[in-house]
């Protein structure tokens, strides 16, 4: 297993809270991931897994603390912004035009232009059709047609699509929130396929899973969060066993023994 | 690249995987008409709708009623390019009809002549300071009008977020108040000659293929398209995709209301005129146009090609009733009975796919 403790950081939080009113559902989280670590984000319901997740995606403003991307402090203001800043998120109920085709999709609100002309600036659907091309070459998708609407495709297939958003603008993190809960056995392969390809390029991954099996074939460590705080920080090789994370994600043993293993 | 038969590994590109573009369903719609009127009209009247029967040898075809087919739906299909566009968006446009109406009377004001002929004065003149005004004067004004008809709609809608239906159906009723308003009910008549030039004889025709066909393009190969076809798919991705949602919007209502001040333009100069009440229903018409040619009323899915199918179809079925000597009653039933039919099938469209997936 590799380290990746000297590896360049790409994203950093510290102390980052959130509270809604008086509720306290994230709590001084300090997290950090490496340039081509895979980190999976476990946690019971209401953990605090979402939220951590759309503070950094910038969905919310934070109560307080400090995300650090790439080495310096930032302040998003909107999902479009987090997105610009190589922030690419891959939501659970997909974010795509149905009616669209592939190429579409992978760009939409950031197109290629040929001419630029305000509103009515031209389309450049050739650049769009061979990015698209490429990026799904590297994710390894099957899809008949890119030219066709993508209401027709399976739900394994709409999903790599939204995934390969992410190969096409070579971003600098991807988050994924549980992207295979909705999919069949063979769709939830395409995309842990395309969670290995990523991995092979050095992309940095959060991926949020309930799925034991999927986290310890795909990920290098897993951090867990329980009653908004992150209580355990696993490292996976070959001693951690998936009752330990249980065990975490349960409140049975608790995070003491691994204060700021980052 | 491989093309294995399994999930994983490999892209195809595959031509015969593109699916069927759905203008040609709307085509074969056209073609399935023309037929029905053809063999009623072999049967009942001895005569053909399109093609020529006086058995002269110069032509195939019926031009006269091939050029009426197309005239009669012309202006209504300058509505219809704006209203395929409002519709894709995910919206809907109740307003053009009377927008025709105030923009044919406001334009038409400045249009006017002072002398209808020599030392005759124009009995029907509002402000002789406006007489003989230059051609370029009345378009501009109506475009104007159009225009900012057309934002307060897309603002309305874009920034309150009322539906559309209602900021439109509020829009309908003040325009036409305005147009009554305008002159006090009289209408406006006696345009200068090069006015009355942008409608005559074919041109109706011409200026709506030529704004399709500008249109077409606009929506296929500009981010605008593009941005128009994804807010009507799906609004909330495109906003989390970075598009700005609202302004898009006032941008599509305006060209909307654009459209509807040039056929109020082309309408008044055709007809020499322009009353309060021109225009009326002409937004139902368009919208239905647009529906038969495929367009959906979910939103995301149409052309203006579509469009311009869809508004043969309706000029073949006008066309066809008179030919066959039916009352006009048969034809706002059958009308009628055609839109609802276009826009079940869309829906039965629909639900076929979403049971594929």
């Amino acid at each position: 297993m590799l380290d990746y403790t000297n590896a360049e950081v790409v994203l950093e939080t510290r102390d980052l809270t959130k509270h809604y009113g008086g509720v306290h559902a994230l709590e001084g989280a300090n997290f950090k991931i490496h340039k081509g670590e895979h980190v999976a984000i476990m946690g019971d319901n209401g953990a605090g897994k979402s939220t951590f997740v759309r503070q950094i995606t910038a969905v919310e403003q934070r109560t307080r603390g400090d995300i650090i991307l790439n080495g310096s402090k930032t302040q998003f203001d909107s999902p479009i912004e987090a997105r610009e800043a190589g922030i690419e998120t891959v939501f659970q109920n997909l974010a795509l035009a149905d009616d669209l085709d592939v190429p579409s999709n992978l760009f939409l609100g950031r197109e290629k232009v040929k001419f630029k002309l305000g509103p009515f600036s031209i389309l450049d659907n050739k650049a769009m059709r061979e990015a698209t091309m490429a990026g799904l070459v590297k994710t390894g998708v099957k899809i008949p047609n890119i030219l066709n609407s993508i209401q027709n495709m399976s739900g394994g297939q709409r999903q790599c699509v939204a995934i390969a958003r992410t190969a096409a603008f070579h971003s600098k993190l991807t988050i994924m929130d549980e992207p295979t809960a909705a999919l069949g056995v063979q769709e939830t392969a395409q995309v842990e396929n395309i969670i290995r390809t990523l991995k092979e390029q050095q992309e940095p991954v959060i991926l949020i899973s309930h799925n034991m099996r999927q986290v310890f074939d795909l990920m290098d460590r897993i951090v867990v969060f329980r009653r908004g705080r992150i209580c355990a920080n696993l490292t996976i090789d070959g001693s951690l066993q998936p009752e330990d994370v249980v065990a975490y994600i349960t409140g049975a043993k608790t995070g003491s023994e691994f204060p700021e293993a980052m | 690249m491989s093309q294995s038969s399994h999930g994983i590994g490999g892209l195809t590109f595959d031509d015969k995987k593109k699916a069927r573009a759905p203008e040609w369903n709307v085509f074969f719609a056209l073609v399935l008409i023309v037929a029905i009127f053809e063999g009623l009209g072999a049967a009942l009247m001895g005569q053909s709708l399109l093609f020529d029967s006086a058995d002269r040898f110069d032509s195939i075809f019926n031009e006269a009623r091939l050029k009426i087919i197309i005239l009669q739906v012309a202006i209504i299909g300058i509505i219809a390019i704006g209203s395929t566009q409002v519709i894709i968006l995910g919206g809907i446009d109740l307003s053009p009809g009377s927008i025709v109406g105030v923009t044919a009377m406001i334009a038409m004001t400045f249009a006017q002549v002072a002398e209808i002929s020599a030392g005759v004065p124009n009995p029907k003149l509002m402000f002789p300071a406006l007489a003989d005004l230059p051609v370029i004067v009345p378009v501009i004004v109506g475009l104007i009008i159009g225009i900012i008809a057309g934002a307060i709609n897309g603002l309305l809608i874009a920034y309150t977020k009322i539906p559309p239906f209602i900021a439109t159906l509020g829009m309908m009723v003040f325009a036409r108040g305005a147009a009554k308003w305008w002159s006090k009910g009289q209408p406006i008549s006696f345009p200068s000659d090069s006015y009355a030039a942008i409608g005559a004889g074919m041109m109706p025709v011409f200026i709506f293929i030529a704004l399709a066909i500008l249109f077409h393009l606009i929506l296929k190969y500009t981010v605008y398209g593009k941005h128009t076809y994804a807010i009507g798919s799906n609004e909330q991705a495109s906003r989390m995709s970075g598009i700005k949602v609202e302004n898009h919007k006032v941008l599509v209502y305006t060209i909307a209301g654009a459209l509807a001040a040039l056929a109020a333009v082309v309408l008044s100069s055709k007809n020499l005129t322009a009353q309060a009440g021109m225009g009326m229903m002409y937004e139902l018409d368009a919208i239905a146009m647009t529906v038969i040619g495929g367009v959906s009323l979910s939103g995301g899915r149409g052309s203006i090609l579509g469009t311009v199918l869809g508004a043969l179809i309706f000029g073949v079925i006008i066309s066809g009733f008179t030919f066959l000597k039916l009352d006009a009653y048969y034809q706002e039933m059958v009308k009628g009975i055609i839109i609802v039919g276009a826009v079940v099938l869309d829906q039965y469209r629909q639900k076929r796919n979403a049971a594929r997936m």
